[in-house]
């Protein structure tokens, strides 16, 4: 009753309010980072710290260091690698992840082994396919693609699995050619659960990529970073962290919009349930 | 009589006859694993110098089960592993709990973590080195900070998620703030945290061995870099199989425990109607 009653109010002053409201969400997006910015620049004025510089010399070295030839060299390469890494993750693991889910025996034949690949922390990997690879770009790519792949196909194949036995029939009954039930239910069906492991492995990808530069030295934003520590250029190491968070935050963005995209009917049907 | 009878049973053996099938075919494609390895490196695919067959990587695995000093390398990566997750769990669910029941601070609070949150753990390496060196610390750091924001989420929404009706309910008849919270906002939450602390077990174990490849902390991790500069292959293999184990064990051990702290819930019961 109540939450009606101020949803009318609302509406009639909303000329008014708008402007307000956008006020105050951006006041309560930027209003709390701002603080702890300036927290942490007064805390590295008045006492400065020798890793803690301060957050104005860090956003100058960030645009120093990034901002020119580096993000050609390092950079692009880096988010260039990530990107096909990802992509062949989360191809791989729809394809394998749909065949294995929809027949049974493969399923159980496979299953142990793949519980087995899942749990390998993924950066263990990386020295052993250094070792057959060599060291390359490839390597690189194949390192990601080893550690993110897991999530997407057992959750592809869990997705597959539980697709709804009384929609799987009717789809018989109508006589549906196998492609059209791939298409218009065995993949929809398991899309969120899809989704769910394609989440799980962007942040194991972006971590592979970052241990596959710090392993073996030579190029790009995690040999970078770790250039800068060891030669105790911190401002620039700083610059590089941040760096790094930029790109968490861009592929959760990516993310989130692809997801709202594909997953847009479940979140309705999520939405008219619970109301 | 006799007819409602019959299907019983041959209901229950079929399901036996097929777990059987099951763990048959199970274990029919861990051999077939086993043996691909095996002949991957006889056939020269690609040369035993690099990938040493199944059985060596197995006999080194074997010798290794029976030296103490294994089992206390096990043990550093496990103390590591547990105290970090100990501590991100303690930390998320407190801050987490204060944040979630409170609108105002979540509301101020939603950009910092959204973009903390997605920040790779490992681009805290070097920091970390330069705050501990290269010791249990560091490694501690990292492990904490990868871990922490998987219980975070998860218990703020889990507090988010108490049913506005029962919640009414509570303060009609009077439950004092304390009591709300011990039946309503916990009982809600539970769950979520459970999902949360599985999820970071294995963050945070991914994250004690990155670290000790990557800044040498004791552990099983550290292990597999020396044989690696050491050109032991076989050992490097028969590590990565432990680091395996040890991420399997622990994916078992939580899904195991949350089906005990659950058994209660909506969730575990409806997976088993048996």
């Amino acid at each position: 009753m109540t939450s009606m009653e101020t949803r009318t109010i609302a509406v009639l002053r909303r000329p008014r309010s708008r402007s307000r409201s956008i006020l105050s969400s951006i006041w309560f997006a930027l209003g709390f980072p701002f603080f702890l910015l300036v927290l942490w620049g007064v805390w590295a004025t008045i006492s400065p710290q020798k890793f803690f510089p301060s957050p104005i010399t860090i956003f100058q070295a960030f645009i120093k260091t990034w901002i020119g030839p580096a993000f050609v060299d390092d950079v692009l390469p880096s988010l260039l690698r990530l990107a096909v890494g990802i992509v062949l993750s989360i191809v791989v693991g729809i394809v394998a992840g749909t065949v294995i889910g929809l027949v049974r025996w493969l399923r159980d034949l496979l299953e142990p082994v793949l519980e087995f690949f899942r749990a390998v922390p993924p950066p263990v990997l990386v020295p052993i396919l250094m070792l057959i690879f060599g060291p390359g770009d490839a390597t690189r790519v194949i390192v990601i693609v080893a550690g993110a792949v897991w999530p997407v196909l057992l959750n592809t194949i869990e997705g597959v699995r539980s697709t709804d036995s009384v929609m799987t029939e009717t789809a018989r009954s109508y006589a549906l050619t196998r492609w059209e039930r791939l298409r218009f239910l065995v993949l929809p069906a398991a899309s969120p659960r899809i989704m769910t492991g394609v989440r799980q492995s962007l942040s194991v990808a972006l971590i592979l990529m970052v241990i596959s530069e710090m392993f073996n030295n030579s190029s790009g934003l995690g040999y970078r970073i770790t250039y800068f520590q060891t030669n105790y250029l911190i401002p620039e190491m700083w610059s590089g962290i941040l760096l790094l968070g930029l790109v968490g935050v861009l592929l959760a963005t990516i993310f989130g919009i692809v997801e709202r995209r594909v997953l847009a009917w479940y979140h309705g049907i999520k939405e008219v349930e619970r109301a | 009589m006799t007819t409602a009878s019959a299907p019983v049973p041959r209901l229950r053996s079929r399901r036996q006859t097929h777990g059987l099938r099951k763990l048959l075919l199970g274990i029919v494609g861990i051999a077939g694993f086993l043996l691909t390895w095996e002949l991957i490196p006889l056939a020269k695919i690609v040369s035993p110098e690099y990938l040493p067959p199944a059985s060596t990587v197995l006999g080194v695995l074997v010798t290794e089960f029976m030296d103490l000093e294994f089992w206390r390398n096990v043990g550093r990566t496990m103390t590591t592993w547990g105290v970090g997750l100990l501590i991100a769990t303690v930390a998320a669910t407190a801050i987490g709990t204060i944040v979630g029941l409170v609108p105002a601070l979540r509301r101020f609070t939603h950009t910092t973590v959204e973009f903390l949150r997605p920040i790779p753990s490992v681009a805290l390496i070097p920091l970390a080195i330069l705050m501990f060196g290269f010791q249990m610390p560091a490694a501690l750091l990292i492990v904490v900070y990868a871990s922490f924001w998987q219980v975070f989420v998860q218990v703020l929404y889990g507090v988010a998620d108490v049913d506005t009706v029962a919640r009414d309910t509570a303060r009609s008849f009077g439950l004092t703030r304390a009591e709300r919270f011990r039946n309503l906002v916990l009982p809600t939450a539970l769950p979520y945290i459970m999902t949360g602390v599985r999820l970071g077990a294995a963050v945070a174990l991914i994250l004690t061995v990155t670290a000790e490849l990557l800044i040498a902390v004791p552990g099983i991790g550290r292990i597999i870099v020396f044989a690696r500069s050491a050109g032991d292959v076989p050992t490097v293999y028969a590590y990565v199989v432990v680091a395996g184990l040890l991420g399997l064990i622990v994916n078992l051990v939580f899904r195991l425990v949350e089906r005990r702290v659950l058994s209660w819930h909506q969730s575990v019961r409806g997976e088993d109607p048996a």
